[in-house]
């Protein structure tokens, strides 16, 4: 039996009051700060999926997004290093559709049923981003989730699966588009989406020969609430009791990740015996039945996941640094001193150090130490010694500093000196922090960022966070 | 081995007004600082039959010929040193250990560094890591780092953030009043603790007073055998010790037992460079101490370090103005790091300058009173894997 043996999400930290957008409007939107993207949301989401997992197992990683941060370069390599995956591993990237990340759940699941591979990550990231002043801009938020596919163990099975394929401009991006466009609101919402989800999974319903009210909840990755409201209506399922929360008023329309953030929400509330329809929309849609077996809860404890997630927040209640984080708005250049320049040589020589954060522990005095020396710094014995990945430790503050001295986005930049629990020392970039909270001997976790684009390359690289609660 | 002491000795020097030189460019520096040191000496360019240049910035250059060229030596040999901030001492110790070892009679060390160039109110990234480089090390600017320790230094002292700010904004009022007596200063006005302790934030705790200045100098140094000095001048003072100490980091950044609270290499250096220069005792018997006071905290470090307060007491002896000028040990009296800014190359010999005025009993307003050693530190680069550069000299017999 093939299906989802277990799943994490990331939603950033930081959450847009839509009131900072426009006077009136309510609610807000998760936010990515200004040094993540679909790329860095999708190693926090695989980081929260494998704990427990044992990395070494996997045998594949599909990566979805429509906002993957090269247009020509792998995303799937760069999460897979970053989350220590073993270098013999199917790897794709999947995009160009918001059904991107129920695709890549689809090709998943076909090459564990075709016994290609044994266990394949499913991750889906997305930061898409409205104009001003839109619609789009006031719904569509930023997140991933990932989901583990396997034939054992399995905590949630697939048992039906249809979709639709629609030719059809209704909401796009061209390949030189920053911004989503989308043709009128009555023919894309009222006629497009409806007619096509309705037509999905009634087809779905037919084949299995099952009703709405055979199920427990239903999952809609709907492009508004407004509309959302409209297809739960139209297909039957009772809003208040059936029906997976949209969570547009916290959070937004996450793109790619949507639906399977909203699926990793329901199994955080489901039970053995609960039967999932699943929905995802672009150009055509996915419906898919699921069950929850009675492996649900069982391999699958401490994650964040989405409820963690959601819970764990921060307000940017100035529109200016919405604007400032999505380079919309540009302050004038500070005349920093130049951070010398990212040579794709080096970055390959440091792979290790730098995608999945491995030190090095001494074999004759265990001293761990970071980044890797050829002389150990403690016992100078020379090349002997175990690498240790650091990135999935928690540590505490030694020392900080905040300064003034850096892009004015990211001001003040706060190095914080860690102890790795366990062993080792690393001086860190600081993100994700608000500097009076900060002092000496507080917990950190690692989170894998961008640190800048240089040289038409990004640039990525662990920076600690306070632990989020 | 036999060391450095009572074997060279100083017979001429010369320092440029430190500032925001915009109208001058480092060889302009140059010219001034050795055509002065020169004059002092009384000598002759043609005198000269060595000389080593001590400047960091790639942008001027990184042969001996810049020095060369600026002040037209006759093919004579001249050598360009770097070690970070202890460039100037370095240079001062090659032209110094070549007379030691009798290669040549009069030798000449000048420093020299044109930052105001850049356009960039900080120092640009200089030396250190790599330009070309995977980057893991996130680009920590200077403040940040020696902020760092700032943050321990409260933390494990038991100051409250108000209580440490206060101890260093005292030393950068104590280091702009000794500037204030001093015309070659880059600054040379008082300012008060409710100035330091309300000054915009540079990298916290650290806010603008408790940082130095950025500035154009230059400082030259003659030395030669003590039996030529002897035909020269009567006030000719000796030198005393060397020592530089590299540290072989980054293991202080990321040895899980550093504390942040120390430097081991300005500690080394200290050691070595006094028991060259037989002192025992370096509280009692260093009269003038011109440290690296790029930052305020780093002055307290330096002055543990090299043993004039007791670990985590300086607080207590700031508070007894130990190291005022008329107090225990001089620091910094001509106005430190903080007033003349820090042209890499130039900083160590400028030090040197002010002990060379104070045993000469030549420092005005600033004069120790009868001074017999003065000593020059610099420190550059990350704890652990900086270099410190300790230089001493001291009154004739």
């Amino acid at each position: 039996m093939a299906g989802i043996t277990s799943y994490g999400a990331y939603v950033p930290l930081w959450r847009l009051g839509r009131e900072a957008i426009m006077k009136g409007l309510r609610g807000e939107k998760a936010i990515r700060n200004f040094d993540e993207d679909s790329t860095t949301m999708a190693v926090a989401a695989t980081v929260d999926c494998l704990k427990g997992q044992d990395r070494a197992a996997i045998d594949g990683l599909f990566f979805a997004s429509t906002t993957a941060p090269y247009r020509e370069k792998q995303i799937a390599t760069t999460i897979a290093a970053a989350a220590d995956l073993r270098p013999d591993i199917i790897t794709a990237d999947f995009s160009n559709s918001l059904r991107a990340g129920t695709a890549a759940l689809r090709a998943a699941l076909d090459a564990v049923k075709a016994g290609s591979a044994k266990q394949v990550l499913v991750v889906a990231s997305d930061c898409r981003m409205g104009a001003p002043g839109t619609e789009f801009e006031q719904n569509c938020g930023d997140g991933a989730a990932a989901l583990l596919v396997g034939d054992s163990d399995v905590a949630v099975s697939i048992e039906a699966w249809h979709s639709v394929s629609n030719e059809v401009n209704d909401i796009w991006r061209r390949d030189d588009d920053e911004f989503i466009r989308a043709w009128e609101d009555r023919f894309i919402y009222s006629v497009v989406y409806v007619n096509t989800v309705m037509q999905t999974v009634s087809a779905l319903l037919q084949e299995c020969n099952l009703n709405p009210s055979d199920f427990a909840k239903a999952i809609f990755a709907a492009p508004n609430a407004r509309v959302h409201g409209d297809i739960v209506r139209k297909l039957g399922f009772e809003p208040k009791s059936q029906v997976q929360h949209h969570f547009f008023d916290i959070m937004g329309n996450t793109g790619a990740a949507y639906p399977l953030m909203l699926l990793v929400a329901a199994l955080e509330e489901a039970k053995p015996g609960d039967r999932l329809l699943v929905n995802s929309y672009g150009n055509g849609s996915d419906a898919i039945v699921m069950n929850v077996t009675g492996q649900i809860g069982k391999k699958v404890e401490n994650r964040r996941g989405m409820k963690g997630h959601l819970a764990s927040k921060r307000i940017v209640d100035d529109y200016r640094i919405y604007l400032q984080w999505r380079e919309l708005l540009v302050f004038e250049a500070q005349p920093t001193p130049p951070g010398g320049h990212i040579s794709s040589s080096a970055q390959m020589r440091d792979r290790s150090q730098i995608f999945p954060l491995h030190g090095l522990k001494c074999r004759s005095c265990e001293e761990i130490h970071f980044p890797p020396q050829r002389v150990c710094p403690k016992c100078r014995t020379q090349d002997q010694f175990d690498e240790v990945r650091l990135s999935d430790k928690k540590g505490n503050i030694f020392t900080f500093s905040a300064d003034n001295l850096c892009p004015r986005r990211e001001a003040p930049r706060v190095t914080a000196i860690i102890d790795f629990e366990g062993g080792g020392r690393m001086a860190t970039t600081m993100t994700d922090r608000v500097l009076e909270e900060l002092e000496v001997g507080q917990k950190v976790e690692m989170s894998f960022r961008k640190l800048a684009s240089q040289d038409g390359i990004h640039n990525y690289f662990w920076k600690s966070i306070p632990l989020r609660d | 081995m036999p060391g450095i002491k009572d074997r060279v000795a100083v017979v001429g020097m010369g320092c440029t007004r430190f500032g925001e030189l915009w109208d001058k460019n480092d060889q302009d520096l140059m010219v001034e600082s050795c055509h002065e040191a020169l004059a002092d000496a009384k000598l002759d360019l043609k005198d000269i039959q060595a000389a080593w240049l001590g400047i960091q910035g790639a942008e001027t250059g990184s042969a001996g010929c810049r020095l060369a060229r600026a002040l037209k030596t006759d093919y004579i040999p001249v050598t360009r040193v770097e070690n970070y901030c202890a460039t100037g001492i370095e240079a001062f110790r090659g032209a110094a250990y070549a007379v030691a070892a009798g290669i040549y009679d009069i030798a000449l060390a000048c420093g020299a560094e044109k930052l105001k160039d850049t356009g960039a109110s900080g120092l640009t990234q200089m030396g250190g890591e790599p330009q070309f480089s995977s980057w893991v090390w996130a680009p920590v600017v200077a403040p940040a780092r020696f902020a760092l320790s700032a943050t321990r230094y409260f933390h494990a002292y038991g100051l409250s953030s108000q209580e440490g700010k206060e101890m260093l904004a005292r030393i950068a009022v104590k280091n702009h009043h000794n500037g204030s007596l001093n015309h070659r200063a880059h600054f040379q006005r008082e300012i008060t603790l409710e100035q330091a302790l309300n000054a915009p934030m540079i990298a916290w705790p650290l806010g603008l007073y408790d940082c130095c200045g950025v500035s154009d100098g230059s400082a030259a140094v003659i030395v030669t055998t003590p039996e030529i000095a002897r035909r020269i001048r009567d006030d000719y003072v000796m030198v005393k010790g060397f020592a530089i100490s590299a540290g072989a980091g980054p293991q202080g950044v990321i040895a899980s037992d550093y504390d942040y609270l120390h430097i081991d290499e300005i500690v080394r250096s200290g050691q070595a460079a006094y028991a060259e220069a037989g002192i025992t005792d370096p509280r009692k018997e260093v009269d003038i101490a011109e440290i690296h006071d790029c930052f305020t905290i780093t002055e307290v470090l330096i002055t543990e370090d090299l043993g004039y307060a007791a670990r985590g007491k300086y607080k207590e002896d700031q508070e007894a103005a130990a190291f005022e000028i008329g107090g225990e040990v001089a620091i910094n009296p001509d106005g430190g790091l903080k007033c003349f800014g820090h042209p890499i190359g130039a900083s160590g010999l400028r030090m040197i300058f002010e002990s060379y005025l104070q045993l000469q009993g030549k420092a005005g307003p600033r004069q120790v009173k009868n001074p017999r050693i003065g000593l020059a530190q610099n420190y550059g680069g990350l704890p652990g894997g900086g270099v410190s550069g300790v230089a001493i000299i001291g009154a004739r017999d």
